[in-house]
């Protein structure tokens, strides 16, 4: 196997492209398929300040290094959410990364801050794990990048995962779903610009540019999220991907190029709009009078902590 | 060989000498979905294992909210 580039030892090949790269010119690659989606998007301005959410795991840590690669000025923030070990260990990965670099780590900690933690706010409110982490995250990153200042949040979504949410959405037709998966949304009253860099890339090479870079990150998968149906859904695409190389990224840059604006219409229009109201609790846009992450809060504040174990031991 | 996997991390023996590609088909493993690391780096998918070698498949698909 031998480098497309330079026809040295290749270390990675990646089939939809029909190609194998030497370290070198793999991360090189990993860095212009960022700039190229940043420059096609037009993610971020010259100047701009952004704020990368990092969980520990291989995509926002890959991301954050990225960013500060090209030249970009991006600081991080971390949210422990209390998942037991996983995010003590993540945490820990986050900012050895961050203190090797000489990075600056913002952190918002639920349990010292709000009193509780995804486990628990799961179980007070029934909510399904993932459902009230991703509702809580973005809440918090929006917050933290309007009060720092900061022009945009950058999340490590890579092709996968926008693939398997699109595929998602596609399979139950949620229309209003559909008219906000777009790889920017521009900023609004009271929310930043959200933007997704790594769309260009996929899942196993985020995991084979940190390898190569020397970046530890918590490889064990969320104990929440184990059997989710995003984790079906990208099982399904990859069965795909391995018999049609290209599937995933036809599939999702398709939708962006062919598709996407025909949703446009289906997004709520109190959202699209910036109608909304303010939260009584904590001076957010709502929908309702309080935001959802302050109701979320309120039902589970004080609520006994969730222990997560596993054959008997905490995890 | 010593092949190391995770999730739940575990040891297991193959005989070798077995090409990556061999290996990842003998474990039900997809190639899109996993990378195989001997060393510290990454193992291309044409490089042959010895029965003395020791790898980490490493599972790439992570999940939860989006």
């Amino acid at each position: 196997m031998k480098c497309r580039v330079c026809r040295e030892p290749a270390v990675i090949d990646i089939r939809r492209h029909n190609a194998n790269f030497c370290s070198d010119h793999f991360l090189r690659l990993v860095r212009d398929q960022t700039t190229k989606a940043i420059d096609e998007f037009q993610m971020i301005r010259p100047g701009e300040r952004v704020l990368v959410a990092v969980s520990g795991g291989k995509d926002s840590l890959a991301l954050w290094d990225v960013l500060n690669e090209l030249g970009y000025e991006a600081d991080g923030l971390y949210i422990g959410l209390g998942i037991g070990g996983y995010s003590d260990r993540s945490g820990e990965m986050t900012r050895a990364f961050a203190a090797d670099r000489g990075l600056t780590l913002h952190e918002v900690d639920l349990r010292a801050e709000y009193d509780t933690d995804v486990p628990t706010a799961a179980k007070a409110t029934r909510r399904v794990p993932c459902s009230a982490c991703g509702m809580s995250k973005r809440h918090l990153f929006d917050q933290a990048a309007l009060d720092g200042g900061y022009d945009a949040v950058a999340t490590g979504h890579n092709l996968d995962d926008e693939a398997a949410v699109l595929f998602g959405n596609t399979l139950r037709w949620q229309t209003e779903y559909l008219a906000r998966q777009l790889p920017v949304l521009p900023a609004r009253p009271g929310f930043p610009r959200k933007i997704k860099p790594l769309v260009r890339l996929g899942e196993r090479e985020m995991a084979a540019y940190c390898v190569l870079r020397g970046i530890d990150y918590i490889v064990e998968e969320c104990p929440m999220a184990v059997g989710n149906k995003h984790l079906g859904y990208k099982e399904a695409l990859n069965a795909i991907e391995a018999t049609s190389p290209g599937s995933k990224h036809d599939f999702y840059f398709g939708f962006l190029a062919r598709a996407a604006e025909r949703f446009r219409d289906a997004a709520p229009a109190a959202l699209e709009s910036g109608d909304l109201a303010t939260c009584e609790r904590c001076g957010s846009p709502s929908t309702s009078e309080v935001c959802a992450f302050c109701r979320l809060i309120e039902r589970s504040a004080g609520h006994e902590p969730v222990t997560l174990t596993r054959k008997g031991k905490p995890l | 060989m010593k092949v190391n996997l995770r999730n739940p991390t575990r040891t297991i023996e193959v005989e070798g000498p077995m090409s990556i590609v061999a290996l990842l088909r003998r474990l039900d493993l997809n190639r899109e979905s996993v990378l195989v690391i001997r060393d510290g780096t990454l193992v291309p998918g044409d490089a042959l294992l010895e029965d003395n070698a020791e790898v980490e498949i490493r599972p790439v698909i992570s999940g939860g909210s989006t």
